[in-house]
Protein backbone atom coordinates (compact mmCIF):
# COMPACT_ATOMS: atom_id res chain seq x y z
CA UNK A 1 0.00 0.00 0.00
CA UNK A 2 2.93 2.19 0.99
CA UNK A 3 4.41 1.41 -2.73
CA UNK A 4 1.37 2.52 -4.29
CA UNK A 5 1.01 6.30 -2.65
CA UNK A 6 4.99 6.34 -2.87
CA UNK A 7 4.76 5.66 -6.74
CA UNK A 8 1.70 7.98 -6.91
CA UNK A 9 3.25 10.88 -5.22
CA UNK A 10 6.47 10.57 -7.25
CA UNK A 11 4.10 10.14 -10.19
CA UNK A 12 2.97 13.45 -10.02
CA UNK A 13 6.05 15.47 -8.54
CA UNK A 14 7.45 14.05 -12.10
CA UNK A 15 4.35 15.24 -14.13
CA UNK A 16 4.71 18.72 -12.02
CA UNK A 17 8.35 19.03 -13.31
CA UNK A 18 7.57 18.76 -16.74
CA UNK A 19 4.80 20.77 -16.82
CA UNK A 20 6.62 23.69 -15.58
CA UNK A 21 9.48 23.20 -17.76
CA UNK A 22 7.66 23.17 -20.54
CA UNK A 23 5.35 26.06 -19.49
CA UNK A 24 9.12 27.89 -19.24
CA UNK A 25 9.66 27.16 -22.71
CA UNK A 26 6.31 28.34 -24.08
CA UNK A 27 6.76 31.49 -22.77
CA UNK A 28 10.29 32.04 -23.17
CA UNK A 29 9.57 31.32 -27.20
CA UNK A 30 6.29 33.97 -26.79
CA UNK A 31 9.05 36.40 -26.25
CA UNK A 32 11.25 35.35 -29.23
CA UNK A 33 8.24 35.84 -31.03
CA UNK A 34 7.46 39.00 -29.76
CA UNK A 35 10.59 40.28 -30.35
CA UNK A 36 10.49 38.85 -34.20
CA UNK A 37 7.31 40.99 -34.42
CA UNK A 38 8.96 44.14 -33.31
CA UNK A 39 11.08 43.73 -37.20
CA UNK A 40 8.26 42.49 -39.28
CA UNK A 41 6.45 46.27 -37.93
CA UNK A 42 9.55 48.06 -38.56
CA UNK A 43 10.13 46.84 -42.01
CA UNK A 44 6.51 47.41 -42.98
CA UNK A 45 7.68 51.15 -42.24
CA UNK A 46 10.41 51.12 -44.78
CA UNK A 47 8.37 49.73 -47.76
CA UNK A 48 5.69 52.38 -47.13
CA UNK A 49 7.73 55.39 -46.42
CA UNK A 50 8.65 55.53 -50.46
CA UNK A 51 5.03 56.10 -51.57
CA UNK A 52 4.42 58.62 -48.34
CA UNK A 53 7.43 60.87 -49.86
CA UNK A 54 5.82 60.43 -53.85
CA UNK A 55 2.70 61.53 -52.72
CA UNK A 56 3.55 64.40 -51.13
CA UNK A 57 6.80 65.85 -53.13
CA UNK A 58 4.58 67.24 -55.03
CA UNK A 59 2.71 69.40 -52.50
CA UNK A 60 5.67 70.11 -50.86
CA UNK A 61 7.97 72.07 -52.96
CA UNK A 62 9.03 74.39 -50.11
CA UNK A 63 9.57 71.70 -47.52
CA UNK A 64 11.98 69.76 -49.39
CA UNK A 65 14.31 69.75 -46.41
CA UNK A 66 11.81 67.39 -44.38
CA UNK A 67 11.00 65.70 -46.95
CA UNK A 68 15.05 64.24 -47.71
CA UNK A 69 15.45 63.99 -43.81
CA UNK A 70 12.37 61.32 -43.96
CA UNK A 71 14.41 59.45 -47.25
CA UNK A 72 17.92 59.74 -45.26
CA UNK A 73 15.85 58.55 -41.90
CA UNK A 74 14.92 55.51 -43.66
CA UNK A 75 18.04 54.82 -45.08
CA UNK A 76 20.15 55.17 -41.74
CA UNK A 77 17.66 52.72 -40.16
CA UNK A 78 17.70 50.12 -42.84
CA UNK A 79 21.50 50.40 -42.76
CA UNK A 80 22.02 50.21 -39.16
CA UNK A 81 23.70 47.08 -37.50
CA UNK A 82 23.57 46.38 -33.58
CA UNK A 83 20.09 46.50 -31.55
CA UNK A 84 21.13 49.74 -29.87
CA UNK A 85 22.20 51.15 -33.43
CA UNK A 86 18.84 50.02 -34.85
CA UNK A 87 16.60 51.47 -32.20
CA UNK A 88 18.38 54.92 -32.15
CA UNK A 89 17.86 54.49 -36.26
CA UNK A 90 14.55 54.06 -35.91
CA UNK A 91 13.31 56.69 -33.05
CA UNK A 92 14.93 59.11 -35.35
CA UNK A 93 13.08 57.73 -37.97
CA UNK A 94 9.88 58.78 -35.97
CA UNK A 95 10.79 61.81 -34.96
CA UNK A 96 11.20 62.83 -38.98
CA UNK A 97 7.69 61.58 -39.56
CA UNK A 98 6.59 63.30 -36.68
CA UNK A 99 8.09 66.72 -38.62
CA UNK A 100 6.83 65.72 -41.71
CA UNK A 101 3.39 64.95 -40.34
CA UNK A 102 3.65 68.60 -38.11
CA UNK A 103 4.42 70.40 -41.58
CA UNK A 104 1.40 68.18 -43.82
CA UNK A 105 -0.72 69.80 -41.61
CA UNK A 106 -0.46 73.47 -42.71
CA UNK A 107 -1.46 71.93 -45.96
CA UNK A 108 -4.70 72.19 -46.34
CA UNK A 109 -5.04 70.51 -49.90
CA UNK A 110 -2.52 67.97 -49.42
CA UNK A 111 -4.27 66.82 -46.12
CA UNK A 112 -7.41 66.32 -48.38
CA UNK A 113 -5.75 64.80 -51.19
CA UNK A 114 -7.42 60.87 -51.12
CA UNK A 115 -3.77 59.58 -51.64
CA UNK A 116 -2.67 61.23 -49.38
CA UNK A 117 -5.01 60.58 -46.39
CA UNK A 118 -4.83 56.40 -47.71
CA UNK A 119 -1.23 56.84 -46.71
CA UNK A 120 -0.88 58.45 -43.99
CA UNK A 121 -3.40 56.11 -42.20
CA UNK A 122 -1.48 53.44 -43.48
CA UNK A 123 1.83 55.33 -41.40
CA UNK A 124 -0.17 56.15 -38.74
CA UNK A 125 -1.33 52.66 -38.18
CA UNK A 126 2.31 51.26 -38.71
CA UNK A 127 3.54 53.47 -35.91
CA UNK A 128 0.76 51.86 -33.65
CA UNK A 129 1.66 48.77 -34.38
CA UNK A 130 5.60 49.24 -34.02
CA UNK A 131 4.20 50.88 -30.29
CA UNK A 132 1.71 47.38 -29.76
CA UNK A 133 4.12 45.09 -31.19
CA UNK A 134 6.75 46.48 -28.50
CA UNK A 135 4.17 46.64 -25.61
CA UNK A 136 3.41 43.02 -26.30
CA UNK A 137 7.03 42.03 -25.79
CA UNK A 138 7.27 43.56 -23.39
CA UNK A 139 3.91 41.65 -21.98
CA UNK A 140 5.52 38.47 -22.73
CA UNK A 141 8.86 39.20 -20.93
CA UNK A 142 6.54 40.19 -18.15
CA UNK A 143 4.63 36.51 -17.87
CA UNK A 144 8.09 35.25 -18.94
CA UNK A 145 10.43 36.78 -16.18
CA UNK A 146 7.63 36.57 -13.40
CA UNK A 147 7.66 33.18 -13.86
CA UNK A 148 10.65 32.49 -13.58
CA UNK A 149 10.69 33.92 -10.30
CA UNK A 150 7.79 32.67 -8.71
CA UNK A 151 8.06 29.38 -6.68
CA UNK A 152 7.91 26.71 -7.46
CA UNK A 153 9.26 27.28 -10.86
CA UNK A 154 12.05 29.45 -10.34
CA UNK A 155 13.55 26.24 -9.03
CA UNK A 156 13.07 24.71 -12.35
CA UNK A 157 14.32 27.61 -14.35
CA UNK A 158 17.25 27.75 -12.03
CA UNK A 159 18.17 24.06 -13.00
CA UNK A 160 18.13 24.48 -16.69
CA UNK A 161 18.95 27.95 -17.57
CA UNK A 162 16.18 29.71 -18.00
CA UNK A 163 17.49 33.30 -17.58
CA UNK A 164 15.16 36.60 -17.17
CA UNK A 165 14.83 38.76 -20.50
CA UNK A 166 15.54 42.55 -20.76
CA UNK A 167 12.29 44.85 -21.84
CA UNK A 168 12.06 46.80 -24.14
CA UNK A 169 12.73 50.58 -23.42
CA UNK A 170 12.84 54.04 -24.91
CA UNK A 171 16.15 55.44 -24.62
CA UNK A 172 14.92 58.71 -25.39
CA UNK A 173 13.27 61.02 -23.03
CA UNK A 174 11.52 63.06 -25.67
CA UNK A 175 10.24 59.72 -27.21
CA UNK A 176 8.24 58.69 -23.52
CA UNK A 177 6.20 62.24 -23.06
CA UNK A 178 5.15 62.38 -26.89
CA UNK A 179 1.49 62.30 -26.71
CA UNK A 180 -0.85 60.77 -28.43
CA UNK A 181 -1.61 61.83 -32.38
CA UNK A 182 -5.45 61.70 -33.37
CA UNK A 183 -5.32 62.71 -37.43
CA UNK A 184 -8.89 62.35 -37.43
CA UNK A 185 -11.50 63.39 -34.54
CA UNK B 1 -5.76 47.55 -13.96
CA UNK B 2 -4.10 44.21 -13.46
CA UNK B 3 -6.27 44.17 -9.97
CA UNK B 4 -9.02 45.04 -11.33
CA UNK B 5 -8.86 42.42 -13.72
CA UNK B 6 -8.08 39.46 -11.29
CA UNK B 7 -11.13 40.80 -9.03
CA UNK B 8 -13.03 40.40 -11.88
CA UNK B 9 -11.99 36.98 -12.63
CA UNK B 10 -12.07 36.17 -8.99
CA UNK B 11 -15.62 37.43 -8.87
CA UNK B 12 -16.87 35.96 -11.84
CA UNK B 13 -16.01 32.61 -10.77
CA UNK B 14 -17.50 32.80 -6.99
CA UNK B 15 -21.13 33.67 -8.73
CA UNK B 16 -20.02 30.58 -11.10
CA UNK B 17 -19.94 28.41 -7.92
CA UNK B 18 -23.24 30.15 -5.94
CA UNK B 19 -24.99 29.35 -9.50
CA UNK B 20 -23.79 25.77 -9.18
CA UNK B 21 -24.77 24.92 -5.57
CA UNK B 22 -28.06 26.15 -5.68
CA UNK B 23 -28.66 23.89 -8.71
CA UNK B 24 -27.34 20.83 -6.99
CA UNK B 25 -28.85 21.38 -4.07
CA UNK B 26 -32.55 22.07 -6.09
CA UNK B 27 -31.29 18.75 -7.66
CA UNK B 28 -30.02 17.10 -4.65
CA UNK B 29 -33.78 18.22 -2.68
CA UNK B 30 -36.41 17.30 -5.33
CA UNK B 31 -33.96 14.01 -6.16
CA UNK B 32 -34.99 13.10 -2.68
CA UNK B 33 -38.70 14.01 -2.50
CA UNK B 34 -39.14 12.21 -5.35
CA UNK B 35 -37.02 8.72 -4.52
CA UNK B 36 -35.32 7.28 -7.87
CA UNK B 37 -37.13 10.10 -10.12
CA UNK B 38 -33.76 11.38 -11.57
CA UNK B 39 -34.61 10.81 -14.95
CA UNK B 40 -36.74 13.57 -15.53
CA UNK B 41 -33.73 15.80 -14.14
CA UNK B 42 -31.28 14.04 -15.92
CA UNK B 43 -33.62 14.65 -19.67
CA UNK B 44 -33.95 18.31 -18.58
CA UNK B 45 -30.44 18.85 -17.82
CA UNK B 46 -29.17 16.66 -21.12
CA UNK B 47 -31.71 19.29 -23.46
CA UNK B 48 -30.10 22.43 -21.79
CA UNK B 49 -27.13 21.16 -22.73
CA UNK B 50 -27.32 20.37 -26.20
CA UNK B 51 -29.58 23.48 -26.70
CA UNK B 52 -27.06 25.66 -25.29
CA UNK B 53 -24.46 23.50 -27.62
CA UNK B 54 -26.71 24.71 -30.46
CA UNK B 55 -26.28 28.00 -29.14
CA UNK B 56 -22.75 28.34 -28.83
CA UNK B 57 -21.92 26.63 -32.35
CA UNK B 58 -24.37 28.26 -34.55
CA UNK B 59 -24.68 31.30 -32.44
CA UNK B 60 -22.44 33.71 -34.12
CA UNK B 61 -24.06 32.55 -37.57
CA UNK B 62 -27.41 33.36 -36.41
CA UNK B 63 -26.80 36.63 -34.72
CA UNK B 64 -25.31 37.59 -37.69
CA UNK B 65 -27.39 37.33 -39.73
CA UNK B 66 -29.84 38.38 -38.08
CA UNK B 67 -28.57 41.34 -37.26
CA UNK B 68 -27.97 42.01 -41.16
CA UNK B 69 -24.35 42.46 -40.70
CA UNK B 70 -22.09 42.10 -43.78
CA UNK B 71 -18.15 41.23 -43.57
CA UNK B 72 -15.62 43.75 -44.72
CA UNK B 73 -12.04 43.31 -45.96
CA UNK B 74 -9.46 46.08 -45.36
CA UNK B 75 -10.19 47.85 -48.26
CA UNK B 76 -13.60 48.74 -47.34
CA UNK B 77 -12.72 50.13 -44.02
CA UNK B 78 -8.95 50.54 -43.95
CA UNK B 79 -9.02 52.61 -40.79
CA UNK B 80 -11.42 50.18 -39.01
CA UNK B 81 -9.80 46.59 -40.54
CA UNK B 82 -5.89 48.64 -39.31
CA UNK B 83 -7.37 49.61 -35.63
CA UNK B 84 -8.62 45.81 -35.16
CA UNK B 85 -5.12 44.65 -36.52
CA UNK B 86 -3.47 46.68 -34.01
CA UNK B 87 -5.47 45.21 -31.52
CA UNK B 88 -4.71 42.22 -32.34
CA UNK B 89 -0.73 42.55 -32.53
CA UNK B 90 -1.55 43.73 -28.90
CA UNK B 91 -3.17 40.70 -27.99
CA UNK B 92 -0.54 38.15 -29.92
CA UNK B 93 -4.47 36.71 -31.22
CA UNK B 94 -5.40 35.65 -35.25
CA UNK B 95 -7.50 38.63 -36.60
CA UNK B 96 -11.36 38.10 -35.95
CA UNK B 97 -13.71 38.71 -39.54
CA UNK B 98 -15.35 42.37 -39.19
CA UNK B 99 -18.84 43.27 -39.47
CA UNK B 100 -20.71 46.11 -40.39
CA UNK B 101 -24.20 47.14 -39.44
CA UNK B 102 -26.10 49.62 -41.60
CA UNK B 103 -28.10 50.92 -38.61
CA UNK B 104 -28.11 54.46 -37.19
CA UNK B 105 -28.04 53.20 -33.31
CA UNK B 106 -24.59 53.35 -32.06
CA UNK B 107 -23.42 49.84 -30.63
CA UNK B 108 -21.32 46.73 -31.05
CA UNK B 109 -20.85 43.27 -30.45
CA UNK B 110 -18.18 40.24 -30.29
CA UNK B 111 -19.23 36.62 -30.69
CA UNK B 112 -16.64 33.72 -30.98
CA UNK B 113 -15.65 30.90 -28.84
CA UNK B 114 -12.18 31.41 -28.76
CA UNK B 115 -9.71 34.19 -30.58
CA UNK B 116 -9.53 31.67 -33.65
CA UNK B 117 -13.48 31.83 -34.21
CA UNK B 118 -14.25 35.45 -33.62
CA UNK B 119 -16.21 37.84 -35.38
CA UNK B 120 -16.62 41.96 -34.26
CA UNK B 121 -19.86 44.03 -35.69
CA UNK B 122 -20.16 47.63 -35.50
CA UNK B 123 -23.10 49.74 -36.58
CA UNK B 124 -22.61 52.35 -39.01
CA UNK B 125 -24.03 54.65 -36.60
CA UNK B 126 -21.18 54.18 -34.22
CA UNK B 127 -18.68 54.30 -36.90
CA UNK B 128 -19.44 57.95 -37.90
CA UNK B 129 -19.44 59.30 -34.17
CA UNK B 130 -16.17 58.15 -33.12
CA UNK B 131 -12.87 59.58 -33.33
CA UNK B 132 -9.62 56.82 -34.05
CA UNK B 133 -8.71 56.39 -31.04
CA UNK B 134 -12.37 55.67 -29.34
CA UNK B 135 -12.90 53.52 -32.25
CA UNK B 136 -9.91 51.43 -31.01
CA UNK B 137 -11.33 51.18 -27.59
CA UNK B 138 -14.60 49.96 -28.45
CA UNK B 139 -12.69 46.78 -30.32
CA UNK B 140 -10.60 46.82 -27.84
CA UNK B 141 -13.58 45.88 -25.04
CA UNK B 142 -14.98 43.52 -28.24
CA UNK B 143 -11.78 41.88 -28.44
CA UNK B 144 -11.42 41.53 -24.58
CA UNK B 145 -15.00 39.84 -24.43
CA UNK B 146 -13.37 36.74 -26.88
CA UNK B 147 -10.36 36.07 -25.40
CA UNK B 148 -11.77 36.79 -21.74
CA UNK B 149 -13.94 33.32 -23.11
CA UNK B 150 -16.87 35.68 -22.14
CA UNK B 151 -19.13 33.77 -25.03
CA UNK B 152 -18.37 30.50 -23.23
CA UNK B 153 -18.48 31.37 -19.70
CA UNK B 154 -22.20 33.01 -20.41
CA UNK B 155 -23.13 29.87 -22.27
CA UNK B 156 -21.98 27.94 -19.48
CA UNK B 157 -24.00 30.15 -16.76
CA UNK B 158 -27.04 30.48 -19.05
CA UNK B 159 -27.14 26.71 -19.01
CA UNK B 160 -26.82 26.21 -15.56
CA UNK B 161 -29.48 29.07 -14.91
CA UNK B 162 -31.67 27.07 -17.52
CA UNK B 163 -31.16 24.16 -16.21
CA UNK B 164 -32.48 25.55 -12.51
CA UNK B 165 -35.19 26.77 -14.51
CA UNK B 166 -36.43 23.98 -16.19
CA UNK B 167 -35.82 21.63 -12.87
CA UNK B 168 -37.94 23.82 -10.74
CA UNK B 169 -40.57 24.11 -13.10
CA UNK B 170 -40.54 20.81 -13.71
CA UNK B 171 -40.67 19.93 -9.76
CA UNK B 172 -43.45 22.63 -9.03
CA UNK B 173 -45.48 21.06 -12.20
CA UNK B 174 -45.34 18.03 -10.88
CA UNK B 175 -45.73 18.51 -7.41
CA UNK B 176 -49.25 20.35 -8.95
CA UNK B 177 -50.14 18.26 -11.08
CA UNK B 178 -50.30 15.49 -8.48
CA UNK B 179 -47.71 12.71 -10.24
CA UNK B 180 -44.90 13.71 -8.50
CA UNK B 181 -45.02 11.54 -4.95
CA UNK B 182 -44.67 7.39 -5.40
CA UNK B 183 -44.95 5.46 -2.57
CA UNK B 184 -41.45 3.42 -2.36
CA UNK B 185 -41.68 0.06 -0.16
CA UNK B 186 -38.83 1.23 1.92
CA UNK B 187 -41.42 4.35 2.89
CA UNK B 188 -41.03 7.76 1.43
CA UNK B 189 -38.55 10.62 3.63
CA UNK B 190 -40.24 12.92 5.60
CA UNK B 191 -42.49 14.61 3.57
CA UNK B 192 -44.56 17.83 5.45
CA UNK B 193 -41.53 20.11 5.98
CA UNK B 194 -39.23 18.70 2.49
CA UNK B 195 -41.92 19.46 0.59
CA UNK B 196 -42.16 23.25 1.94
CA UNK B 197 -38.42 23.80 1.28
CA UNK B 198 -38.21 22.29 -1.92
CA UNK B 199 -41.21 24.33 -2.98
CA UNK B 200 -39.67 27.34 -1.78
CA UNK B 201 -36.48 26.49 -2.90
CA UNK B 202 -38.31 25.85 -6.59
CA UNK B 203 -39.89 29.16 -6.98
CA UNK B 204 -37.19 31.41 -5.45
CA UNK B 205 -34.45 29.44 -7.03
CA UNK B 206 -35.00 30.57 -10.70
CA UNK B 207 -35.10 34.33 -9.74
CA UNK B 208 -32.41 33.74 -7.68
CA UNK B 209 -29.96 32.26 -10.33
CA UNK B 210 -31.51 35.07 -12.63
CA UNK B 211 -30.33 37.37 -10.59
CA UNK B 212 -27.09 35.76 -10.20
CA UNK B 213 -26.55 35.80 -14.46
CA UNK B 214 -26.98 39.49 -14.34
CA UNK B 215 -24.37 40.00 -12.06
CA UNK B 216 -22.07 37.73 -13.81
CA UNK B 217 -22.99 39.20 -17.33
CA UNK B 218 -22.30 43.03 -15.40
CA UNK B 219 -18.94 41.41 -14.19
CA UNK B 220 -17.83 40.66 -17.37
CA UNK B 221 -18.72 44.01 -18.68
CA UNK B 222 -16.64 45.69 -15.92
CA UNK B 223 -13.77 42.87 -17.03
CA UNK B 224 -14.16 43.77 -20.75
CA UNK B 225 -13.33 47.55 -19.87
CA UNK B 226 -10.16 46.67 -17.56
CA UNK B 227 -8.90 44.40 -20.57
CA UNK B 228 -9.70 46.81 -22.83
CA UNK B 229 -7.82 49.83 -21.25
CA UNK B 230 -4.64 47.04 -20.54
CA UNK B 231 -5.06 46.42 -24.56
CA UNK B 232 -4.91 49.80 -25.45
CA UNK B 233 -3.11 51.33 -22.43
CA UNK B 234 -5.31 54.39 -22.74
CA UNK B 235 -8.28 54.44 -20.90
CA UNK B 236 -9.63 57.40 -22.01
CA UNK B 237 -10.34 56.11 -25.67
CA UNK B 238 -13.17 54.03 -24.59
CA UNK B 239 -14.59 56.56 -21.62
CA UNK B 240 -15.10 59.08 -24.18
CA UNK B 241 -16.68 56.72 -26.51
CA UNK B 242 -19.08 55.17 -24.13
CA UNK B 243 -20.20 58.83 -23.63
CA UNK B 244 -20.95 58.97 -26.88
CA UNK B 245 -22.89 56.14 -27.10
CA UNK B 246 -24.70 57.29 -23.41
CA UNK B 247 -25.53 60.58 -25.18
CA UNK B 248 -27.14 58.84 -28.07
CA UNK B 249 -31.18 57.63 -27.20
CA UNK B 250 -31.80 55.89 -30.25
CA UNK B 251 -32.85 52.10 -29.58
CA UNK B 252 -31.39 49.35 -32.04
CA UNK B 253 -33.27 47.87 -34.10
CA UNK B 254 -32.24 43.86 -34.57
CA UNK B 255 -31.57 43.66 -31.19
CA UNK B 256 -33.90 41.90 -28.57
CA UNK B 257 -33.90 40.36 -25.48
CA UNK B 258 -32.06 37.12 -26.60
CA UNK B 259 -28.88 39.06 -27.88
CA UNK B 260 -28.89 41.97 -25.53
CA UNK B 261 -26.01 40.96 -23.52
CA UNK B 262 -23.52 40.46 -26.27
CA UNK B 263 -23.51 44.35 -27.08
CA UNK B 264 -21.12 46.54 -25.52
CA UNK B 265 -24.19 48.61 -24.17
CA UNK B 266 -27.57 47.65 -23.67
CA UNK B 267 -29.23 48.20 -26.78
CA UNK B 268 -33.18 47.68 -26.05
CA UNK B 269 -33.46 49.94 -23.59
CA UNK B 270 -33.68 53.78 -24.23
CA UNK B 271 -33.11 55.49 -21.71
CA UNK B 272 -29.72 54.54 -19.25
CA UNK B 273 -31.54 55.21 -15.75
CA UNK B 274 -33.99 52.76 -16.35
CA UNK B 275 -31.28 49.99 -17.02
CA UNK B 276 -30.10 50.52 -13.69
CA UNK B 277 -29.64 47.72 -10.99
CA UNK B 278 -30.43 44.35 -10.28
CA UNK B 279 -32.30 43.41 -13.50
CA UNK B 280 -29.73 44.56 -16.20
CA UNK B 281 -26.90 43.22 -18.56
CA UNK B 282 -24.95 45.70 -18.39
CA UNK B 283 -23.57 48.21 -15.37
CA UNK B 284 -24.53 51.89 -15.39
CA UNK B 285 -22.51 53.70 -17.85
CA UNK B 286 -21.47 56.74 -15.71
CA UNK B 287 -19.95 53.98 -13.41
CA UNK B 288 -18.10 52.22 -16.35
CA UNK B 289 -16.52 55.95 -17.46
CA UNK B 290 -15.63 56.38 -13.84
CA UNK B 291 -13.24 53.16 -13.10
CA UNK B 292 -12.01 53.84 -16.61
CA UNK B 293 -10.67 56.80 -15.88
CA UNK B 294 -9.56 56.33 -11.78
CA UNK B 295 -7.02 53.09 -13.64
Amino acid sequence: MAGWILLIVLAVIVFGFIGIYNTLVTLRKRCDNGWAQIDVQLKRRYDLIPNLVETAKGYLKHEREVLENVTKARQQAINASGVKEQAQAENFLSQTLRSLFAVVENYPDLKANQNMMAVQEELVSTENKISFARQHYNDTVMAYNTRTEMFPSNIIAGMFGFSEREFFELEDEAQRQAPKVDFTS
Amino acid sequence: MYSQIAENKRNSWLLVILVTTVLVLLGYLIGEYWGSRYGGIVIAVVFAVVSALIAYYGGAGMILGLSRARRIEKRDNPQLFNVVEELTIAAGVPMPAIYIIDDSAPNAFATGRDPAHASVAITTGLLEKLSRDELQGVMAHELSHVQNRDILFAMMVGVMVGSIVMISDFFLRSVFWGGGRRRRSGGDKGSGPLILVALALAILAPIFAKLLQLAVSRQREYLADASAAKLTRYPEGLARALEKIAGDREVLEVANRATQHLYIVNPIKPFEKRAKGLFSTHPPIEERVARLRAM
